[in-house]
């Protein structure tokens, strides 16, 4: 009987043990854009694995469907992602369709604070409604549309000779956004060892975000401002000013004489290979990639540098990045909530910068050698310091989509003016807010 | 015989399922067995167009699911007839349909009409044509992508060869104006070997006596093929321009692959701005009414169409 007794309190003991197990370690999915800093986070969470006794799998989508494939999965409820760095534009619709589980009572208890983050992060990639202290996820990976140049082609007695006698300037960093168009328009279809050359590759592509994404880049610079009092959606003088107009008759003109033949649908992918390949002396796109192109054995190390987008009327870059979010359809929310924990401590976020992430904590921006621990982390700062971000609505892919056709036939199609691109971008934006009950 | 063969098919029926039988009535029978097509056909076909046509009345949002849905009437068809854009996309769309079956009729009639000769090859010639309708669109699209690559693609180089210039002079995915020539030239080149194979059925099935007859008639070869070839053909040729007429109505893969809709909007197709509309701006009500309105316009053409073939038919 005994025997029985402690057979029993053994066979019991394994069971416990076994649910106990499962309670503790789970397989969780983590969801985000098939890109360079996605690899990093696979080998950063690693870490967290050994620590934690959970299985990270990890679901990259390639950028032009990103938005496609995971807005899908959000709206249906489905259950792939028990995380998701999504990107800062969705986080109104998260918040406001019940995607994203809200994080205050989390931060709350376990201590972790917003101040922790740079303001601009905050801001931009965890709260809604916009700048209240309500959290739906916590600033993941701070980015921003930046440049890069051949440092070696600009070093070059030749080249500066000759752009000193076709200006009457010195060639160097651009520090405006005209100056940079001569730059590129002196660039342009220039022979440099024996091969023909172009200004710079810039943000045209029509499909998902990219000419609004590029356009941007021009239009903040200017002054560009989406309503003139925030919260009202009076758009009309702000969406349209002369400044607006100004700017985005700047970005053709960019596009029409300082681009590669042939870049009407051209992004993140496409201004990478146009630099590597050697065809461009300067290219726009994310600071993410900034890591990659650095180690480049052909384009890169000494033949690179960067610059943070240039100002014109004031400083202004467009906002990338994306914050964490935990799904409210996971059934893995207690594990989804630990990774948060983990990725928020002062150490993982240091690590994360040094394997190619872009760290958004003060402990990492702010530490006295951050400026030189990569030749474009002073920049990024600077970047990160006026950046201006799209719409967050929960309509934002409306809102969106009515920019890149706009912006697209005004600036790739040559069809109608500037102001006229505008003029019906307003248009649209109010029959968006109209239906949305905002005005 | 035929009562021997029907008593022997039911003596194999199982005594069981005889027994469950017994006393139906063939109509029950019948129903019996077309039942699950026609729930089917309900269920997949009927419904679906019957909860659109409710949803096109709605301002109903597929990613708002915690929104009041509101019936609007016919604000969305208001909407849509009104929207410059959509007639835009609409006459896209009609460019692209007229012109890819004026090449595809033109070039896939000449090609069925020269392979239906006898010669060495035959066969061989006409797997060679009939090779790219067996290509994945996507594939298509992205191989002529690199074709029209303006620094790099063999069809700019191949043009200024024979028309002197800079290859890189000209951009056939990013002109406005060549744009929506390019997407004629891929799909001419994909599909027009559909309407030359059904060309070449129509070709063979016309018997040798009645060109025996001509002949003995004296009728020149012009003539015996204005009034032999071309009316005995002509039902076909109908029919592939109906499939084609359809399937390029609907046109979308090869045109995303190819321009996405761009430059602008120069090869936005009413199918491009649909699926917009649908899933990435996610106005279902709005994209319903828009879905209803294409569905009328080809199923209205394509019944007009059907009886003039009939008619040819007849004839």
């Amino acid at each position: 009987m005994k025997q029985l007794k402690l057979a029993s309190v053994g066979v019991l003991s394994l069971a416990a043990a076994a649910v106990a197990n499962n309670a503790q370690a789970d397989d969780l999915t983590l969801c985000w854009a098939a890109w360079d800093p996605a690899n990093a986070l696979v080998e950063l969470s690693k870490d967290f694995e050994a620590q934690s006794g959970h299985t990270m799998n990890f679901e990259f989508v390639p950028w032009p469907n990103f938005a496609d494939r995971m807005l899908n999965e959000l709206n249906s409820g489905g259950k792939l992602c028990d995380l998701l760095i999504g990107d800062s534009q969705w986080i109104g619709g998260g918040a406001e369709n019940g995607h994203y589980v809200k994080l205050n009572d989390f931060f709350d208890k376990e201590g972790i604070s917003m101040d922790d983050f740079a303001p601009a992060t905050v801001y931009a990639y965890s709260t809604w409604p916009k700048g209240t202290p309500n959290y739906y996820a916590l600033p993941a990976m701070g980015d921003a549309n930046g440049w890069f140049y051949r440092k070696d082609w600009f070093g070059r007695d030749d080249i500066k000779a000759a752009y000193k006698e076709a200006t009457g300037e010195e060639l160097g960093e651009p520090k405006s956004q005209k100056e940079m168009l001569k730059i590129a328009q002196f660039f342009q279809g220039r022979e440099i060892d024996g091969k023909k050359v172009y200004g710079a590759a810039i943000f045209t592509e029509r499909g998902s975000e990219g000419i609004t994404m590029g356009a941007t880049s021009a239009l903040y610079p200017w002054g560009f401002k989406y309503e003139n009092t925030p919260g009202k959606y009076d758009m009309e003088g702000a969406v349209n000013s002369p400044e607006a107009v100004e700017a985005l008759e700047f970005y053709k003109e960019f596009y029409k004489t300082a681009t590669p033949p042939g870049y009407t649908n051209s992004y993140m992918g496409e201004s990478l290979d146009a630099f590597k390949s050697g065809q461009v002396a300067m290219a726009m796109n994310w600071f993410a990639f900034f890591p990659g192109l650095y180690a480049d054995a052909d384009t890169g190390g000494d033949k690179i540098d960067f610059f943070v987008n240039p100002p014109q009327n004031q400083a202004g870059s467009t906002l990338g990045g994306q914050g964490i979010s935990v799904i409210s359809y996971s059934e893995k929310k207690d594990a989804s909530l630990e990774y948060i924990k983990w990725f928020s401590n002062p150490d993982v976020q240091a690590k994360w910068w040094s394997m190619g992430g872009y760290s958004a904590h003060n402990s990492v921006l702010n530490a006295d050698t951050f400026k030189d621990s990569a030749p474009f982390a002073g920049d990024f700062l600077e970047a990160m310091e006026n950046v201006q971000d799209f719409w967050q609505e929960p309509a934002y892919a409306e809102l969106l989509l009515a920019m890149q056709k706009r912006v697209h036939d005004y600036v790739v199609a040559d069809q109608g003016s500037a102001q006229e691109a505008l003029d019906k971008l307003i248009e649209d934006w109010t029959e968006v807010f109209e239906d949305e009950g905002k005005l | 015989m035929s009562d021997k063969t029907v008593d022997r098919l039911a003596s194999n029926t199982p005594v069981r399922v005889a027994r469950k039988i017994k006393g139906l009535s063939d109509r029950a029978i019948a129903w019996i067995f077309v039942g699950p097509t026609i729930f089917l056909l309900l269920a997949i076909n009927i419904f679906p167009l019957i909860w659109t046509i409710n949803l096109s009345f709605t301002n109903f949002k597929a990613n708002r699911l915690n929104r009041e849905v509101e019936y609007i009437g016919l604000r969305n068809y208001e909407r849509i007839l009104g929207d410059s854009d959509i007639w835009l996309s609409m006459q896209a769309t009609a460019h692209f349909l007229f012109w890819t079956l004026f090449f595809q009729v033109l070039i896939g009639f000449a090609l069925a009409w020269l392979i239906n000769r006898k010669f060495r090859g035959n066969d061989l010639w006409t797997t060679i044509i009939v090779l790219p309708m067996m290509l994945s669109p996507a594939v298509v699209g992205n191989f002529w992508t690199f074709l029209y690559q303006p620094q790099i693609g063999l069809f700019n180089y191949v043009v200024t060869f024979f028309t002197g210039g800079d290859p890189s002079g000209f951009e056939m995915l990013g002109s406005v104006d060549l744009a929506p020539w390019a997407i004629v030239i891929v799909d001419t080149w994909m599909w027009t070997p559909f309407v030359m194979l059904i060309c070449l059925a129509g070709l063979r099935s016309i018997p040798d006596y009645i060109y025996e007859a001509a002949e003995i008639d004296r009728a020149s070869k012009l003539r015996q093929f204005f009034t032999i070839t071309i009316p005995m053909v002509l039902p076909f040729l109908m029919l592939a321009v109906l499939f084609r007429g359809i399937e390029n109505f609907k046109m979308f893969d090869l045109v995303v692959q190819l321009t996405g809709g761009g430059p602008g909007s120069t090869t936005e197709m009413a199918s491009i701005n649909l699926k917009r509309e649908a899933f990435e701006k996610w106005r279902t009500g709005y994209s319903s009414a828009f879905a209803i309105i294409l569905f009328v316009t080809v199923f209205g053409l394509a019944s007009i169409y059907v009886k003039a073939l009939n008619k040819v038919k007849e004839r």
